[in-house]
């Protein structure tokens, strides 16, 4: 442990403080298919740090896997650096490098025992017999495993088969853990019940781990930070409150959560905030981040639950926009109205059942919808 | 269409399945029965009652004897190297995309559907043109030719319904290029193998047509039995013949017991 750390240190990459165990840099992967070149990599950046749980989210096809396998070396990067705690592995094969990776399939060897296929990395290592012996028994006792160790993969449940292939990628005590989509193949219970046994286990072990999902709220609820994937590229890494709270861009607005996007030209620029005119009574202001002229068109948006619906004009400096009611549905602990604006724009709301169970509103009546300025976000 | 339904799915159906039976059965039935007669004369072909002497004088044709030896030696080579060969043609075409792989696999069909009496008279001319000494070596050498490519279709069966991930799992674990091949590709590929490789010994033992044209002065099983039918067929070689199919027998009941215990 000291011995790496001091050749971690002497490394001119490492970052004064902590090495990121893993680097992605500039990373872009091409494949040729049918004489046709596809990036399905292009050009990727990240940091991930020590102990960290990140989160590779997109939808299908924006290269999720594609990263995760350039990290675990199955696949070598067409251009640009992969760093494993600051070592250069851009060109090393993947039963050299520190990681494990738990596949979406589980890929079990299903010739072998659950045993056997636990240890199988500890003997490829020429881990004597005791210590393997020790290190798969408490690895099956973390996993919730013991006395099945005989059984072959084929005879235990998909949430079993799971948690063999996560005893047999931990045993190995990697510096970090690659998962893609390891719970895609289960039913919604017990996708909720392995998230929890994941952050515990994770806990446990103190292992970095990187999630493939594209499942939002999978992402939003294990991470400590996100990478919101799109067409080969990061739209926005950043924590999950962050990525809910500020998409960075319209994509991740989009993805995240449900959200509404509203534009309107900017009428004045008020310090950091613009002001747009949307209806004749409505008042829009949004914080800007960059520079915006009047005159801009300015996309921005706000969540639903953020929004509040009234019948009468609501005072005080808030944000405000009329619309009529288009659709009520009773969600059981919210209600969600669709509202539309003068312009087509359809608004969605979130309301809670605190009090009664009567709405606000009901179809076809008019409403005033307000928010928060600093619950809006301008896109870029 | 509804009538002939019924038929098949009442009495006809159990008829039909046992005269399918009975046809499979028969001929092997008569060819053990008559390993079993008194036969008196040059000719095994009435039954004269029964006797076990025939499998006390089984060895005592000499050439009959010398004919199974070379068979069943033919067989076991043809066997290991067209097993193994056909095995690793089989892998490349069924994990691998490369130059060539797509005429490789026209080759092998070609080579399956190909008439025997074509081959084993292209084969002959080919070792004649190369001066090559007809005999044993020629008959093992066109034996692996025309049974290769039905092991190595048998495996690419098999290697195409592995999932690739498995192996990328074991290299993920730190297991090297061999190491994967021999713990995880070759036990998920090996009923294929085995399969492919029995294939040739059963292809192999029987050949008859490509083996009478490439055997110079070597006499296998097939063609000492040929040659004895205007003579007459000696009991021993049904004696010869029942032992090889309950050898055959053993080894199905074999894999199908190994198959349910691994299951
Ligand atoms: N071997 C390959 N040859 C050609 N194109 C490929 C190959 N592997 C991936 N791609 C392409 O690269 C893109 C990214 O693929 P990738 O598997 O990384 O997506 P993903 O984000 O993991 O999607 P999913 O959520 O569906 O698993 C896709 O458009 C895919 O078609
Ligand atoms: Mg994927």
């Amino acid at each position: 442990m000291t011995e790496i750390q001091a050749g971690v240190g002497a490394a001119d990459t490492a970052a004064p403080g902590q090495v990121p165990a893993i680097e992605l840099d500039e990373v872009v992967k091409e494949y040729v298919s049918h004489g046709e070149v596809v990036q399905a990599v292009k050009g990727v950046s990240m940091t991930i740090d020590e102990g960290e749980f990140f989160s590779l989210l997109g939808p299908s096809g924006c290269g999720k896997t594609t990263s995760m396998r350039m990290i675990a070396g199955f696949e070598e990067p067409t251009r640009g650096v992969v760093r494993l705690h600051g070592q250069d592995v851009t060109n090393v094969p993947p039963n050299k490098r520190d990681v494990n990776m738990v596949f979406q399939s589980y890929a079990l060897f299903p010739h072998m025992s659950v045993w056997d296929n636990v240890a199988f990395g500890l003997k490829r290592k020429k881990v004597p017999d005791a210590e393997v012996r020790r290190r798969v028994g408490e690895m099956l006792e973390i996993v919730d495993l013991v006395g099945r160790e005989k059984r072959r993969p084929r005879e235990m449940s998909g949430g079993q088969q799971q948690r063999v292939a996560l005893a047999r990628a931990l045993v190995n005590r990697p510096r970090a853990l690659l998962l893609d989509e390891p719970l895609g193949a289960l039913d919604l219970k017990l996708r909720q019940h392995m998230q929890i046994e994941l952050k515990r286990i994770q806990r446990e072990v103190g292992i970095t781990f990187v999630y493939v999902t594209h499942d939002q709220s999978e992402a939003l609820t294990m991470s400590d930070r996100i990478a919101v994937m799109n067409d080969g590229l990061v739209e926005q890494l950043a924590g999950p409150r962050e990525i809910y709270e500020r998409p960075a861009t319209k994509f991740v607005a989009g993805f995240i959560g449900t959200s509404n996007l509203l534009s309107g030209v900017v009428s004045s620029v008020n310090g950091s905030c613009a002001v747009l005119a949307l209806g004749p009574a409505d008042r829009v202001v949004v914080p800007i981040k960059g520079s915006a002229a009047e005159g801009d068109t300015v996309e921005l948006t706000v969540r639903p639950e953020k929004i509040i619906i009234s019948t009468e004009k609501p005072d005080g400096d808030l944000s405000m926009v009329e619309g009529t009611v288009s659709e009520v549905v009773y969600l059981g602990t919210s209600n969600s109205y669709a509202v539309a604006l003068a312009g087509g724009t359809e608004i969605t709301v979130f309301q809670q059942n605190a009090h009664d169970s009567t709405t606000t509103a009901e179809r076809g009546d008019t409403v005033w919808l307000s928010w928060q300025p600093q619950h809006s976000y301008a896109l870029q | 269409m509804s009538a002939l339904n019924r038929v098949f799915r009442g009495r006809g159906l159990q008829i039909y399945t046992w005269l399918v039976i009975a046809w499979l059965v028969v001929p092997i039935a008569v060819m053990i029965l008559f390993g079993f007669n008194d036969t008196k004369g040059r000719y095994n072909t009435t039954f004269q009652g029964f006797t076990l002497k025939w499998y006390g004088k089984l060895f005592e044709i000499g050439d009959l004897t010398e004919a199974l030896v070379n068979s069943l030696l033919i067989a076991v080579l043809t066997m290991l190297i067209a097993g193994v060969l056909g095995s690793l043609i089989g892998l490349a075409l069924g994990r691998y995309r490369f130059r060539g792989s797509g005429a490789m696999n026209i080759v092998m069909f070609a080579a399956i559907s190909c008439a025997e009496i074509v081959m084993g008279a292209s084969l002959l001319s080919l070792f004649v043109t190369l001066a090559v000494p007809l005999g044993f070596w020629t008959i093992v050498i066109s034996h692996v030719m025309f049974s290769i490519s039905f092991v190595a279709i048998t495996v690419r069966a098999r290697v195409m319904t592995l999932d690739a991930s498995l192996e990328e799992a074991a290299r993920d674990l730190g297991a090297g290029t061999w190491t994967t091949f021999r713990l995880v590709t070759l036990p998920m590929i090996f009923p294929g193998v085995l399969a492919g490789s029995m294939l040739a010994f059963a292809l192999s033992i029987d050949d008859f047509v490509i083996t009478n044209f490439n055997a110079g002065g070597t006499v296998t099983f097939p063609l000492w039995i040929w040659g004895s039918t205007r003579v007459g067929i000696p009991p021993q070689v049904n004696v010869m013949g029942t032992l090889i199919f309950a050898a055959g027998l053993l080894i199905a009941l074999g894999n199908v017991l190994i198959a349910r215990r691994r299951r």
